[in-house]
Order: C-alpha cells, then structure tokens, then sequence
C-alpha cells in the first residue's frame, strides 16, 4: 500500500473520530444547550431539602432555567442554603418564591420557581425569601395518623 | 530445613525477577518517551502505524459497538419497564457507554487486535535480528521502532473509544427506537439531561487515553523483551493480551473510584 493510501485512510479515521467525539459531546452531552452566557447566583434558604443535589435542574413553569450549584449548611439558622445559578436571559421579580419539587412519583427533585409581582429583579447575591421546603414522606404520613387519630377521637367524643 | 531454604530462595528470586522487570519496564518507558522526538519529526512513521493499529481496527470497533449498544437497547427496555420508564433507555445507554463500556470494551479489543500485532512484530524483527542490524546502523531501534509505535497506539485508542460509544449509542437508537418504538423524542432528550460533557463525556475520553498509554506500552514492552525465539514471540504476544487486560480492568476501577464518587458532585 502506498503512502498516499495510509495517510487517506489514516486522515478519514481521524476525522471519523473527531466527528464521533463531537457527536457525543453535541448530541448526547448537549454541551450546545449548556450556554456559556451570563449566570446570576442567588441564595435560598430551606428548613429541608430532602434529596436535593448540587446540578438539579431549576425550573420554572415547567422550563429549565437554570441549575443549583451549591448546597450548603447554614450553622446559624440550622437550615440548607442553596444557591442558584438561573441563567441570565431570564430575569425573575424580587419576591419569586421557590419550592422543592419532586417530578413524577419516584423522579429526582428540582426547585421549582414562581414568579411574584415585584417591580424590580433578582441579581446576583440577593436572597429568595419565600421557600417551601422540600416534602418528606415520613412527614406527611404521620401528619396523616395524626389528623386522622384526631378526628377519630372527636366522633367518639360527639356520641 | 533445606526445602524451607530453597522455597525461601525461590519466592526471593521470583520477586526480585518481578521487579526487576517492572523496573526494566519503567526505564524502557521513560527512555522512550525521551526519545520520542522522530516519531513527531518524522510523523510519516507515526501515521503508517497509526494505519496499522488505527484503521485496521475499525470494522472490528464500529461492529462490536453496535451490537453492544443494541444488546443493551434489548436489555435496558426489558428491565426499565417494568418500572414504567422505558423513555429512560437513552440515559441507560448513553451513561453505560460512554462512561465505562466504550473506553473499557474498545480497550480489551485494541489488546487484542493491535496489541498483540504490536508484539509479535517487534518479537520477530528482533528474533531475525532486524533490531541488532538498527544498532549496527546506528539507528536507535527505540526511536526508530517502538516510539512510533506507542505514540500510534495512544493517538488511535481515544478515537477508538469515542467511535464505539457513538456507534453504541446509534445501535441503542436503532433498537430502542426503531425496532421496540421507544418515543424518539424522550430518547434523545432525557439522554442529553442526563449525559454531563465534563463529567461523563471528558471522563471517558481520560480513560481511554489511559487505556491506550498503558495497552501500548505493555505491547511495546512485551515485544521488546521477547527472547527472540519462535516460543518466545508466541509467549509474548500471549502475555501482552492477558496483561494489558488485566491492567485495563484493575485501572479502569482506579479511575472510576477517583471519577465517579461522592453524589454531591464534591
């Protein structure tokens, strides 16, 4: 084989895997929609945050906006702060408030934001004042017992 | 007491040959990364090896993947629904191919396909005393014979690897979306939340980069020491496929503890 026919070959290997490479890193990675543009961080604070992790998606009305970046422990107030990083082509008012959310039954949790009727707008460093903690089963089952004990209670009472 | 002396004996000179060799075997490492440069300055030895090791690799790694990635559609819809989530079979795919089987997978067949070639070549150019006839010349046989080599095989394998993990996730797709009717759009989309460029994608690419160093090496390595006799190349080139398995496997565990722990992304 002459050497004109290995470096042909040799050039559509090489080219065949760049293109693999930047089909994973396009198509499957999605680094086109992981957008360079500007970010602004704001905080908020949850008594719980459940299963929460650091790259849950933040959304809003369904709509990925952006991403959580940082969970920390505040040792002051004994609650998790979380900071959000929303992309910056999306502004939302002072009093957003977000909740923890979990999609479908069994799916991972994300931070779900609503939008409030303040004039001016999130930027970088300020605090989402109202949250909504994440729900946790346990929780929910014994506030169950326990309404559920307690109307009991009151039937028996009211014979 | 003398059989203790003589088992004692043994386990001293089998240990001190095991190391001796690696220690050979590191030296031969260093000298020829040092003596790399006529590999680069005379890149047309490289690419005629990459020929060799790369493109004649192909067909082998573009079919394995796909069967692999279609065995994996087949066997990720069966399981996943009956959890009622077989939209996730993109994200099963996706992850298990370009995280682990991809890099680990192209590794053990590039062992096998050029590796070994590697070896017996070098074996037998130094059993018909090519090699000695290079130092005769004064040309430096590790720079003229083995550098080309090892920069080849560690240029081809990321290639390789990303090649099998596309050709995969495609047979995925086929399967998946073709022949069971998973919703194509879900496929796709749930692929690319999940699937992260840096952590996933550039892990993969690391890995098989590693792969290629340490396959290529351990081929050049095996070919190099071969005692240069018809048994010796065959035993060479036996120990390279075994080896460089074993090393792709014990090392792919290193990085993935070092890669893929802690879920807080910490």
């Amino acid at each position: 084989m002459n050497r004109s026919a290995i470096d042909l070959w040799v050039g559509v290997l090489v080219a065949m895997g760049l293109a693999a490479l930047l089909f994973l890193a396009l198509k499957v990675g999605n680094l086109a929609s992981i957008s360079t543009s500007e970010v602004y961080q704001v905080q908020a604070k949850f008594a719980n945050i459940g299963g929460l992790k650091v790259r849950a998606p933040i959304k809003s009305a369904g709509v990925v906006v952006g991403r959580v970046v940082g969970v920390h422990f505040d040792n002051e107030s004994y609650e998790a702060v979380v900071t959000l990083s929303i992309d910056g082509s999306f502004k939302f008012p002072r009093d957003t408030s977000a909740k923890i959310l979990t999609s479908g039954l069994l799916g991972e949790q994300y931070v779900g934001l609503e939008a409030g009727g303040d004039a001016t707008m999130l930027k970088t460093g300020d605090r989402v004042k109202l949250t909504q903690s994440a729900v946790v089963l346990e929780n929910l089952i014994s506030q169950f017992m326990f309404s559920k004990a307690q109307e009991g209670g009151n039937s028996k009472e009211s014979k | 007491m003398e059989r203790v002396k003589s088992l004692l004996r043994s386990l001293g000179r089998t240990v001190t040959d095991k190391l001796w060799r690696l220690g050979f075997a590191s030296r031969f490492f260093a000298y020829t990364l040092l003596h790399s440069g006529t590999a680069f300055r005379r890149f047309g030895l490289t690419i005629r090896e990459i020929y060799f090791t790369g493109v004649l690799s192909l067909i082998i790694i573009l079919v394995s993947g796909l069967f692999v990635g279609m065995v994996l559609g087949l066997q990720g819809y069966d399981t996943l629904q009956r959890y009622g989530s077989s939209e996730a079979l993109g994200v099963l795919v996706a992850l298990s191919l370009v995280r682990e089987l991809g890099p680990v997978v192209a590794g053990l067949l590039f062992a096998s396909r050029a590796g070994s070639a590697i070896t017996a070549e070098i074996g037998l150019m130094k059993a018909t005393e090519q090699i000695s006839a290079m130092e005769m010349m004064a040309v430096d046989p590790i720079a003229r014979v083995v550098a080309p080599r090892f920069w080849a095989g560690v240029i081809s394998m990321p290639l390789l690897a990303a090649l099998f993990s596309a050709a995969g996730i495609f047979g995925g797709y086929l399967v998946g979306v073709q022949l069971i009717g998973v919703d194509q759009g879900a496929f796709w989309s749930q692929m690319q939340a999940a699937v992260d460029v840096r952590q996933d994608i550039l892990n993969g690419v690391i890995k098989s980069v590693v792969f290629g160093i340490a396959v290529t090496w351990i081929a050049v390595f095996e070919g190099y020491d071969a005692p240069p006799t018809a048994e010796g190349v065959s035993r060479a080139t036996t120990r390279t496929v075994v080896t460089s398995s074993l090393a792709i496997l014990a090392l792919d565990f290193v990085l993935t503890a070092l890669m893929f722990t802690g879920g807080n992304g910490k």
